[in-house]
Order: C-alpha cells, then sequence, then structure tokens
C-alpha cells in the first residue's frame, strides 16, 4: 500500500491540563496512512491523555485534531468512532459479563441499520444483517486466534487473552486507525511477540494505520516505522526509529543527565 | 443421557440464533407452554388461578420490566410501582373514554404511556449513576402515585380513588372467568417475555450490557449512551406499566394508587435480585419464590397447633424467616435462582461425567 501525501491524523499544537496541571504542552505530530506510529515516553509523559484526546475521551483546551482531511477542534467518542477511530485501553475495558463473542459484536454496532424493533420481532434485513455481523465478527476472532473462547464470559479469561479480546473488538469496527494504550503491558516474551506479530498483520492485511503506545523499547523499535517521544507531556523526538534511538533528548529523558 | 447434546451441531448461525440450542430444552419449553395454555385451565381451581398463577405471571412481568433496565443496562431504579400504576391508569382511562378500544389496544396504550413517563424519569441517569439514580426514580415513585390520588380524573372521580377493570374481552371472548383471567395474562406475559428475550440478544441488548459493564468503552466504540439508556427506560416502563395494568385488571379486579406503593417497587426488585439480574428466567423463578414461599410458610403455621404461639406473632415469624431465607440464599448464591438453575443445566448435561 503506497502511502498517499495526506497524512491521515494530524495534531496541531495540542495543550490539554487539568484543573491547572498540565497534561500535554503544544504538541504537533503527523501520522501517515498506513504506518505504525509509537509513541513512547516515561510514566506521566502524557502518552494516554494523548490518545483520549485523539479520540474524544478528552478534550483539549488548545489545539486541533485533523483526521482523515476533517479539521476538528475536539473530538468526540461517538464521532471518532463513527470517523473509523478505534482504541484498546491499557487497563483491559471489556464488558466482563458478556462473552467473547458479544463483546466482538459490540465492536461492530456501527455497522448495523435496521432498526431494535424489526431485530427484536425478526423482520425485514434483521436476520440477514445478523448473519454478515456474525461472519465479520467470526473472521476477526479466527484471525486473533480465539475461537476456542467464543463463549466463554470474558471475566473468566486469563489476562493476556483478555487483552487479545480487545483487539479483537477494537478491529471489528473495521477502523482506519487503531490506538493501542499499552497492547503488552503485563505479558511475557511470548505473549509479546505474539501480540507483536498480530499488530504487524493487522497494518499489513487491513493496511490498518496504528498508534500505539508502549515501554518495551525493543517491540518498538521492531515493528514500528514511526516513533514519538513524549516527556513531561512535550514531544521530544518525532521521526524513524533510528533516528529517534540517536536523539540526545531522547537518551537524556531515558537514561536520565549529568548535572 | 436424555439431556445430552452429542450430535447437536449449528451448522449455520441462524441455528444459533434460535431460542435453546439443544433439541431438549426446545421440547421442554414447548411441552411447559402446551401444559401452561391447554392443561392448567382445565385442572386448576379458582383460588389457584386467583391466589398464586395470575399473580405469580404478573410479578414475573414486572421484574422482568425492571430486570430489564437494572439487570441489562445497569440502570438502578426504585420507581417500578408508579410506572405499574401509571400503566393501570392509563389502560383504564383509555378504555373508558375511548368507545369500542379492544382491551389489549388498551393495555399497550397503558405500556406506552408508562414508557414516557419512564423516559421522562430515567433523563437524569445521562448525567448520573448508581445510587444517586435511585434517588430520582424514588421522586417517580412518591410523584406518579400522589398525581393519582390528587386529580380525580385519573380515578374518573370515584369517591376512595379506585379504578375497576374493564369488561375483559378479547376478539369477542369473555375471559371474565378466572380460568380466562389466567389465560389472558398467560399470553400476554408469554408474548411479552419472548420480545424481551429477542430484545437482550440484539444490538441493543449488548449494548445495553456494555453501558452496564464499561460505560466508557461503551462510548468508544460508538454506543450513543444516551439513546441506549433512554431505551432501557422506556421498554422498561412499557413492560411494567403493562404488568401494573394486568395487576389492576386480571388479578386484583380493583385498584388504588396506594396498592402501587414503595413496598411494590421493593416487591420488584426482591424478584429480580432473588431470580437473578440479567436473566430472563430469573424473573420467574423470582416471582415464584416471592408468591409462592409466604404461602407455603403460612400453611406450615397452620400445622402450629393452636394456643401455642398468639395468632399475630405468627405473622411475624413467618415474615422474619423469609427475610432470614432471603439473606441466606443470597450468601449462598449472589447471581439468584437463575445461576442455580444454569448450574444444575450444567451438571445434567455433563451427568454422568463430573467435568
Amino acid at each position: 500500500m503506497s502511502l498517499s501525501a495526506a497524512p491521515l491524523l494530524e495534531l496541531d499544537r495540542i495543550s490539554l491540563s487539568f484543573k491547572g496541571v498540565k497534561a500535554i504542552t503544544d504538541i504537533s505530530f503527523a501520522v501517515a496512512r498506513g504506518e505504525i506510529c509509537a509513541l513512547i515516553g516515561p510514566n506521566g509523559a502524557g502518552k494516554s491523555s494523548l490518545l483520549n484526546v485523539i479520540n474524544g475521551v478528552y478534550q483539549a483546551q488548545q489545539g486541533r485534531v485533523c483526521f482523515d482531511g476533517e479539521v476538528r477542534r475536539h473530538m468526540r467518542p461517538h464521532h471518532a468512532a463513527e470517523r473509523g477511530i478505534a482504541r484498546t485501553f491499557q487497563n483491559i475495558a471489556l464488558f466482563k459479563g458478556m462473552t467473547v463473542l458479544d463483546n466482538v459484536l459490540t465492536g461492530r454496532n456501527l455497522k448495523r441499520r435496521s432498526s431494535w424493533i424489526e431485530q427484536a420481532l425478526g423482520i425485514g434485513r434483521a436476520h440477514r444483517e445478523d448473519d454478515v455481523q456474525r461472519r465479520r465478527a467470526e473472521e476477526v476472532i479466527a484471525f486473533l486466534n480465539i475461537q476456542a473462547w467464543r463463549q466463554s464470559p470474558v471475566g473468566t479469561l486469563p489476562y493476556g487473552l483478555q487483552k487479545r479480546v480487545e483487539l479483537a473488538r477494537a478491529l471489528a469496527a473495521e477502523p482506519k486507525l487503531l490506538l493501542l494504550d499499552e497492547p503488552m503491558a503485563g505479558m511475557n516474551a511470548s505473549e509479546k511477540k505474539e501480540m507483536s506479530r498480530f499488530i504487524v498483520e493487522i497494518n499489513r492485511e487491513f493496511g490498518t494505520t496504528v498508534v500505539l503506545i508502549e515501554h518495551d523499547i525493543g517491540v518498538v523499535m521492531g515493528i514500528s516505522s514511526h516513533v514519538v517521544v513524549l516527556d513531561y507531556g512535550r514531544k521530544i523526538g518525532d521521526g524513524p526509529p533510528d533516528e529517534v534511538r540517536a536523539n540526545p533528548e531522547v537518551i537524556a529523558a531515558y537514561l536520565g543527565t549529568r548535572h | 443421557m436424555l439431556y445430552s447434546e452429542t450430535g447437536q451441531f449449528s451448522t449455520h448461525y441462524a441455528a444459533d440464533r434460535r431460542l435453546f440450542r439443544l433439541r431438549q430444552d426446545r421440547l421442554g419449553l414447548g411441552l411447559l407452554l402446551a401444559f401452561a395454555f391447554a392443561a392448567v385451565p382445565q385442572i386448576g381451581n379458582d383460588y389457584w388461578f386467583s391466589a398464586i398463577l395470575i399473580p405469580f405471571l404478573v410479578l414475573s412481568l414486572a421484574g422482568l420490566g425492571l430486570n430489564l433496565l437494572t439487570g441489562y443496562a445497569g440502570q438502578l431504579s426504585l420507581g417500578s410501582a408508579a410506572f405499574m400504576a401509571a400503566g393501570a391508569f392509563a389502560a383504564y382511562n383509555f378504555l373508558l373514554r375511548i368507545e369500542g378500544l379492544p382491551l389489549l389496544a388498551g393495555l399497550a396504550l397503558g405500556g406506552l404511556v408508562a414508557a414516557l413517563l419512564s423516559v421522562a424519569f430515567g433523563l437524569p441517569s445521562l448525567r448520573i449513576k448508581g445510587f444517586y439514580l435511585i434517588v430520582s426514580t424514588l421522586a417517580a415513585q412518591f410523584l406518579l402515585p400522589w398525581a393519582l390520588v390528587k386529580f380525580g380524573w385519573f380515578s374518573n372521580y370515584n369517591a376512595s380513588g379506585v379504578i375497576g377493570a374493564p369488561p375483559l374481552e378479547v376478539c369477542g371472548l369473555d375471559l371474565a372467568s378466572p380460568a380466562g383471567r389466567y389465560v389472558l395474562t398467560l399470553g400476554i406475559v408469554v408474548a411479552l417475555a419472548f420480545l424481551a428475550r429477542n430484545i437482550v440478544h440484539s444490538e441493543l441488548g449488548r449494548n445495553w450490557m456494555a453501558v452496564r459493564d464499561m460505560d466508557t468503552a461503551a462510548a468508544v466504540i460508538g454506543i450513543p449512551l444516551a439513546k441506549t439508556k433512554l431505551l432501557a427506560f422506556a421498554i422498561s416502563g412499557f413492560y411494567l406499566g403493562v404488568a401494573g395494568a394486568l395487576w389492576a385488571f386480571t388479578y386484583l379486579g380493583t385498584v388504588e394508587p396506594h396498592g402501587f406503593d414503595l413496598t411494590r417497587s421493593f416487591q420488584v426488585l426482591f424478584i429480580i435480585i432473588i431470580g437473578g439480574m440479567g436473566s430472563i428466567l430469573g424473573n420467574f423463578l423470582g416471582a415464584a419464590f416471592i408468591v409462592l414461599f409466604p404461602l407455603l410458610l403460612s400453611n406450615l403455621a397452620g400445622l402450629v397447633p393452636g394456643g401455642l404461639i398468639d395468632p399475630g406473632q405468627l405473622e411475624n415469624i413467618q415474615k422474619m424467616i423469609f427475610g432470614a431465607l432471603i439473606v441466606v440464599f443470597l450468601i449462598r448464591e449472589p447471581e439468584g435462582l437463575a445461576r442455580l438453575w444454569q448450574h444444575f443445566r450444567a451438571r445434567v448435561r455433563r451427568w454422568p461425567l463430573r467435568y
């Protein structure tokens, strides 16, 4: 897939503060179509807040978000989802009382056209749509290899699997942009490897643009084509992995400097 | 072995959508319904219809109404009885004032009025959750019965604010006898229960549960929170309204607003707690428990030799035992009777293996 000139996502001088405490200060960067962009930085650098601004969970006080050609002062979660932004959360935010299949199906709720009355009475296009929804959900389930747990309540699954189900729910929405907040947190080496492979495959197979937050530098350098480094709510590095790795400011933020 | 799923595969998605995946379950439900519709009216007596089966069915329906809202959509409410009252009085007035309005249409209109009121009192749910929301639904519980007493128009200026049942006639069939009232109630409850089952398995049901389990995540995947919550209030209100109208028309025959006080709301809440939140079957089990258990206790009390305990005391002791049993039961199985039934079914399915 060739990268078209216009970036998919562009943040323009975003600033966000909570009751005077600055979380993000004047951050701008662009994510090209089809790339995997990693957000890195020490704890509290504002990475998660930035994701929350992108899909409208937080409203930035300043700046603009430009997504897929549309410029907005604020995103709203519902609008972001409609425009094709899906995400996962740092602390898994699955619907615990529902099965894996139902969780994945909720991810497809925007693809529904029939009304709830048609569905309740099983008339019109409802059943036909049901089949399509189910087939698409099954495709995602097969892609992420969680068929065996299809009917298990997600609350009963181990952590690593829950992470994967959450990814499945996001993927089921067929997003243009996938925001992953620490998709590999708390995983062991082999689980991390598997998750990295999934992310790369999603990017390659569906052309989905990915923005992810990750602490494991090895993973970040391995899978991403673009790295943005934050520290204390400011951007201190932005570029291809090798360039960022050599950036003295980034090294200082990660290893500390001699005073 | 009779209850084995061996050889039963779903070969297309439609098979997975059926009410029950297992042939035995479908057969069992079919037999149960045939028995309830065809055999019970023949063999039951008036006491059973009027004192046990009809209140059981109506309370199941009321439980179902609250369960859609609380068990599925996660919105707490203590206003159930208020919406029941609204449904009863609205249906009464529609049937009284519109010449020739069919009974079922009157019930549906009563349900719609209750649904609208429920949405109005559900509006605060867009901003507040949990216990705070209870307070707002409590407002409905005090306001609606008060208004029904205050304004005589609602009860057609009856001196004591009582409304009576309209002629119970469906398609020219007179259903005023106890057996007739039972069949009418059963038909409506079964139809609405099937509809509820379809709703909770549809996109709307999934959206409700998503909002219940994690509303931020629900918003992020594009579920419209306001619409989802208000639809839960509306549909719940409709079910409660129809239940209220049935309570007035087929169970009691005459009812006053005080029949729908806070105690009734608590009763409905207990039904879903005991029966199981987020379960359709649970409402029936919970209602059976609430209706049958006190009867059982009072029958047992009848066995106590006369004069041993003062009759007034005996009644209090019954209430204490009933309360204690609820507590014990909830400690043993917090997820209600429906969960017990699930465990039992899973056990039977594996039998004679244990795992």
